[in-house]
């Protein structure tokens, strides 16, 4: 069995952003970029499955610039076999993601597609769901547990107040939450191997994708600041203070 | 045109983050109707008739909703969505969960977390953790969003007397089972609809010690229980626990926050709450930069002390 996992590149977490002066966007020029963490725990998961004889071949697929090759070699050098970029300029939207990602199932008919939940940069968690509905497979979501048992996956779910169980056909659909599991870190021979690793670059032409952004952003602004309020000396002035002046207990 | 609310609900009541949204919706214009897909949910759909603002309820019973599995309530909200102009998710775990479904199956983008409604087809929303707000707007023909339930003020739960209206429900997919859950009961609020929070960070230590001091603190102030990632992480409390970036997002009247640095991630999850008080024996700590009342010193020792003064 093939697992296909979706990694993005994203601005690093680390990285505060800064709000172009002009409010057309962010200032991504010059900032450290990285995978999106929640995608390397897909890629960690996959990885995993397949040293457990789970699965058989990882792929790992970005879409995006040029540039994404590296995200895309970062995610061999933790394990994937190879890798498929989908190159192009245009700001690609969640559903014109998944639209891509289909055409790369029909493609590589994978028995599991693994995604992260969401990528830092937009904080959509849209993809791995559109993925799902448009290749008519099941889903689990936020997983913080993955099963893979006698032809079915059994995901644990987190969900508000805990965390619940679902059993899913194959092919299924999954997204990582925070706790799955722990990325490995890279070592140096695994990044030099992964420069020997199979790249495969298409285009959403040529994969038949339309991929004309649905959504246009009219302006982007910095949140309205919260100031520092007062440092109070001991817990009995705190108390007060709450009482009296915040009036919230 | 007309809005739809797809209610959040355990079968036998609504919750309130529908009431958020349904406040979110009636600025989207129009009239609007709300969708109560569960199993023996006549008692939620008869309370979502009470809601005010509501016109109409979608009522559709099955056993494939009983657990609000994607697959199926996607089918469900795609049955009916041709009638309307926008279709509105609360941004829980449910709600993002099931709307890109929806999305995706009526091929339009999805817009979501949108914190304000500037008109019909134009948002607003955080993005970068809330260090930027984007202004965005809808190019489809249907609106498909998740509302951020900080971003509206919850409708009335009563005064409504909308008409109840029975749908034929779509069959149950035969790729998803749901298996079973484990929900923590406890006698807090939750986290997301909590006036007061008290929140732990890794300066806890353990997670005995993050139990023995801040529930406390918790019980006397009737608050629900919060954590910083790195306290989740390192195990000392509960995963549904996280508020952040990628985990809730609140905006209690108070938020308490105990041996919390507060990472940007922190940040973007609490705040907007009204009132914020950090503790935390260093000066230096970012989440200062944010705190109305901050209080420099041990949390062992200003916590207990904080629970006998009150």
């Amino acid at each position: 069995m093939k697992v296909l996992v979706s990694v993005k590149r994203v601005v690093d977490y680390n990285v505060k952003v800064r709000v172009k002066s002009d409010g057309t966007g962010v200032d991504i020029a010059n900032v450290k970029m990285s995978m999106n963490p929640f995608d390397e725990i897909a890629i960690e998961e996959a990885v995993r499955l397949k040293e457990k004889g789970v699965v058989t071949e990882v792929i790992a697929v970005s879409c995006g610039v040029t540039q994404c090759q590296e995200t895309l070699r970062t995610a061999m050098a933790i394990g994937a076999d190879r890798a498929i970029l989908v190159e192009t300029a245009v700001e690609l939207q969640p559903l014109a993601v998944a639209k891509l990602l289909k055409a790369l199932i029909d493609k590589e008919q994978p028995g599991l597609i693994i995604l992260g939940k969401q990528a830092i940069d937009d904080d959509c968690n849209q993809t791995g769901q559109m993925l799902a509905a448009l290749a008519d497979l099941p889903q689990g979501t936020f997983a913080s547990k993955v099963e893979i048992v006698d032809g079915k996956a059994n995901i644990t779910r987190e969900v508000d107040g805990g965390s619940e169980t679902v059993s899913l056909t194959l092919p299924a659909v999954i997204t990582t939450d925070l706790r799955l599991n722990e990325p490995r870190y890279v070592t140096l021979p695994n990044i030099m191997k992964a420069k020997k690793k199979p790249l495969e670059t298409f285009t959403p032409e040529a994969l038949g994708v339309d991929v004309t952004p649905r959504i246009k952003t009219l302006k982007v602004v910095e949140p309205p600041k919260r100031s520092a309020g007062i440092k109070v000396p001991d817990v009995a002035t705190l108390v007060a203070k709450l009482k009296t002046e915040a009036k919230v207990i | 045109m007309t809005v739809l609310v797809i209610a959040e609900h355990d079968n036998a009541s609504i919750k309130g983050a529908t009431l958020n949204t349904v406040t979110a919706a009636l600025k989207c214009g129009g009239d609007v109707h709300v969708l109560v897909a569960g199993s023996n949910a006549g008692a939620a759909a008869a309370a979502a008739a009470q809601i005010a603002g509501v016109a109409k309820v979608l009522h559709a019973d099955a056993d494939g909703f009983a657990h609000g599995l994607a697959e199926n309530v996607a089918a469900q909200v795609v049955a009916v969505a041709a009638s309307y102009s926008h279709i509105l998710f609360a941004a829980t775990a449910s709600g993002k969960n099931v709307a890109p479904r929806v999305a995706a199956k009526l091929d339009v983008g999805q817009i979501s977390d949108i914190t304000k409604v500037d008109s019909a087809d134009t948002f607003e929303r955080p993005i970068y953790a809330g260090n930027a707000i984007a202004t965005v707007q809808s190019q489809d023909a249907t609106k498909v969003l998740t509302v951020r339930t900080t971003g509206f003020d919850p409708a009335a739960a009563t005064g409504g007397s909308a008409a109840v209206e029975v749908l034929t429900s779509v069959g149950a997919s035969a790729q998803a089972t749901f298996v079973g859950s484990e929900i923590a009961k406890n006698d807090r609020p939750e986290l997301t609809a909590a006036k007061i929070i008290v929140s732990g960070g890794r300066a806890l230590g353990s997670s005995e010690k993050f139990m023995d001091v801040m529930t406390p603190l918790a019980d006397k102030l009737g608050a629900a229980l919060g954590a910083s990632r790195a306290a989740v992480d390192a195990g000392y409390a509960p995963n549904d626990w996280q508020v952040g970036q990628t985990g809730k997002i609140v905006a209690p009247q108070l938020y308490i926050a105990a041996g919390i640095s507060g990472a940007i991630q922190h940040l973007a999850g609490m705040k907007d709450s009204k009132v914020i008080v950090a503790i935390n024996k260093d000066p230096e700590a970012p989440i200062f930069s944010v705190a109305d009342y901050g209080l420099e010193a041990d949390l062992f020792v200003a916590v207990p002390e904080l629970v006998a003064a009150l």
